[in-house]
């Protein structure tokens, strides 16, 4: 990749991420904070990447305890940020039955 | 090996799916942002999580695909078990948890990348820019400090290390192992081709500070730091994104690190605290026991008394704090509330930004109990309705309703933005026994004239109080 069109890249990814943000409610701190968490678990498809094309048994192993702890990212972030923001209704909903336990 | 797909087909594809995960990743995070959206937003991130790891199984010339999905599968399924499992209370120490996995996934890739580099040196050396293995090696670093760190705060939050190990010069010794690290990182870089023990040192260096620089810090101040070490994360999954060239990587790291680093000062300012006072002072664990001049007496009163009064009440303003959670008492809390409702008392909730371990983590606690959020004020929007409220309850807070916290300067809490319950007409605390809080610091709130005590466990206390609410028809 070019050096000059990531730089692109990393500047307008981090103005983003400020502007996303910068409006938060401090009630949704906790959860927003485990979502973003969430989002870097995309580190797993690196660590499948670097799996994939590992040769020698050293990189193997590396390889595969990457991938392990970056799917333990991915799925562990999203179920504990989905089971926190599914608790949180107004008033209008409270009667709504749960629907999962 | 070849790919499932003709090389060129495969790359458009996966290009084209992490442009959609890119923009699923950004829409979920802002939807998360308001309470009412926020559900959708993280299956919206979580659809963009399924898209990108599907694709990635096309990359051309991979192999291993066995252990891949074995790998997947072991670290997914853990953590879907333990991620369904874990209580509300416990939250913040998971996050702390499956984000230190991130960076040291983060770590895992550049070790691999900088291993290749050793194993394949003689032919690549010439060809090998020294700009993707600064990458890679600042990647490791912060990957790797993310990693060891986080589970120091998984374990402190998790009660498994149980004191703070300081000594003096920690702080010397800290900037020594940064110093070391970097050094290793730049001659790694500056020599071209790595060799396997200089590579092994770093690791070794950077998982060491991480664990030398999180010991120190007390519980209360770890949730800043776990939100650190979550921005850290994404910046190390970025500069890995940049060694393997994989925009969605890039994208979703560096909107994480710059959100991170965001959402990490803004709670740093909720606890009044500079991000500088929490990793390098280490208070968070009191040393000092202030008790300032404390006038009156404290006056218990009944339960069945204190839900009369509430009873009769127009406008009450209950205050949880991490004790009502620990004693599991919210859900009997909101019945206590409803019932006032029903009477037609106007109820409130009012959270301060430390209330539970972490900022919003009340929050969270609350909705687990069913507490609509549009009854929650932060302190902001309720300070100024105490002046109007016949009762404040204060159920297992402390210190983020002490007054001292507004006249004594020499009170460690002192410039600490609090609750004014000490303005309500009444106020109910409910609390265990007649111990110091949290800090150690004498509540002065407690010896007020128009405060009442409640001893006994919430839980049971929040029942005594429903029946003197219902007996008072």
């Amino acid at each position: 990749m070019e050096g000059v069109i990531a730089l692109y890249i990393v500047m307008l990814a981090a103005f983003t991420g400020y502007e996303v943000i910068a409006r938060v409610p401090v009630i949704l701190h906790t959860p927003l904070m485990s979502g973003s968490n969430f989002v870097h678990g995309i580190v797993l498809v690196g660590a499948m990447v670097a799996l994939g094309r590992a040769d020698t048994l050293l990189e193997q192993v590396i390889g595969f305890l990457g991938v392990v702890l970056g799917a333990g990212n991915a799925v562990g972030g999203y179920v504990v940020t989905e089971r926190m923001l599914e608790m949180f209704r107004s008033s209008g909903q409270k009667k709504k039955p749960k629907e999962a336990a | 090996m070849a790919g499932l797909l003709p090389d060129n087909v495969a790359t458009l594809l996966i290009d084209a799916s992490y442009l959609l995960v890119a923009f699923l990743f950004i829409m979920g995070l802002k939807a998360m942002s308001s309470p009412v959206t926020a559900r959708r937003g993280i299956v919206v991130a979580g659809v963009g999580m399924l898209i990108g790891t599907v694709m990635s199984f096309l990359y051309p010339g991979m192999g291993n695909f066995a252990l891949m999905l074995l790998a997947i599968a072991i670290g997914g399924g853990l953590a879907w078990w333990s991620g369904k499992r874990v209580a509300m209370t416990d939250m913040p120490q998971m996050i702390a948890l499956y984000n230190g996995m991130g960076g040291g996934a983060a770590a895992a890739i550049a070790a691999v990348e900088l291993f290749r580099m050793v194993s394949t040196q003689a032919e690549t050396a010439a060809a090998h820019r020294p700009v993707v293995t600064a990458l890679a090696a600042a990647g490791a670093f912060i990957g790797a400090v993310s990693f060891s760190g986080s589970l120091i705060a998984f374990g402190k939050l998790q009660g498994l290390i149980k004191r703070s190990f300081r000594f003096k010069g920690q702080q010397v010794v800290n900037l020594l192992i940064v110093a070391a690290t970097l050094a290793i990182g730049a001659s790694l870089v500056v020599a071209g081709y790595p060799t396997m023990q200089t590579i092994v040192l770093f690791f070794a260096l950077a998982l060491l500070l991480g664990v030398t620089m999180t010991l120190p810090i007390g519980g209360a101040d770890m949730p800043v730091v776990i939100s650190l070490y979550n921005a850290f994360t994404g910046l190390a999954v970025a500069f890995e994104g940049f060694v393997l060239e994989n925009t969605a990587m890039i994208i979703a790291g560096i909107v994480v690190g710059s959100a991170g680093t965001l959402l990490t000062q803004l709670m740093a300012k909720a606890m009044n605290r500079s991000l500088g006072n929490v990793l390098f002072s280490g208070f968070g664990e009191t040393e000092v026991a202030a008790g300032g001049d404390v006038k009156g007496a404290l006056k218990p009163i009944e339960p069945s008394d204190a839900g009369v009064m509430m009873a009769f009440a127009q406008k009450v303003i209950v205050i949880p704090g991490y004790g009502m959670a620990v004693a599991q008492a919210q859900h009997k809390v909101w019945e206590l509330c409803q019932l006032l409702i029903d009477k037609g008392v106007m109820v409130r909730f009012a959270i301060h930004p430390v209330a539970g371990r972490m900022p919003g983590h009340m929050n969270v606690l609350l909705a687990e109990a069913g507490v609509p959020y549009d009854l929650i004020s932060d302190l902001d929007e309720i300070n100024a309705e105490f002046e109007t409220a016949d009762v404040a309850l204060v159920i297992g807070a402390n210190d983020v309703v002490n007054p001292i916290a507004r006249t004594d300067k020499g009170s460690p809490i002192y410039g600490m933005p609090i609750l004014n319950a000490d303005k309500a007409r009444n106020v109910l605390v409910i609390k265990r026994g007649q111990g110091a809080g949290f800090s150690g610091i004498e509540n002065h709130l407690f010896y007020l004239d128009n405060t009442r005590m409640v001893y006994g466990d919430a839980q049971k206390v929040a029942a005594e109080l429903i029946h003197g609410v219902k007996a008072a028809g």
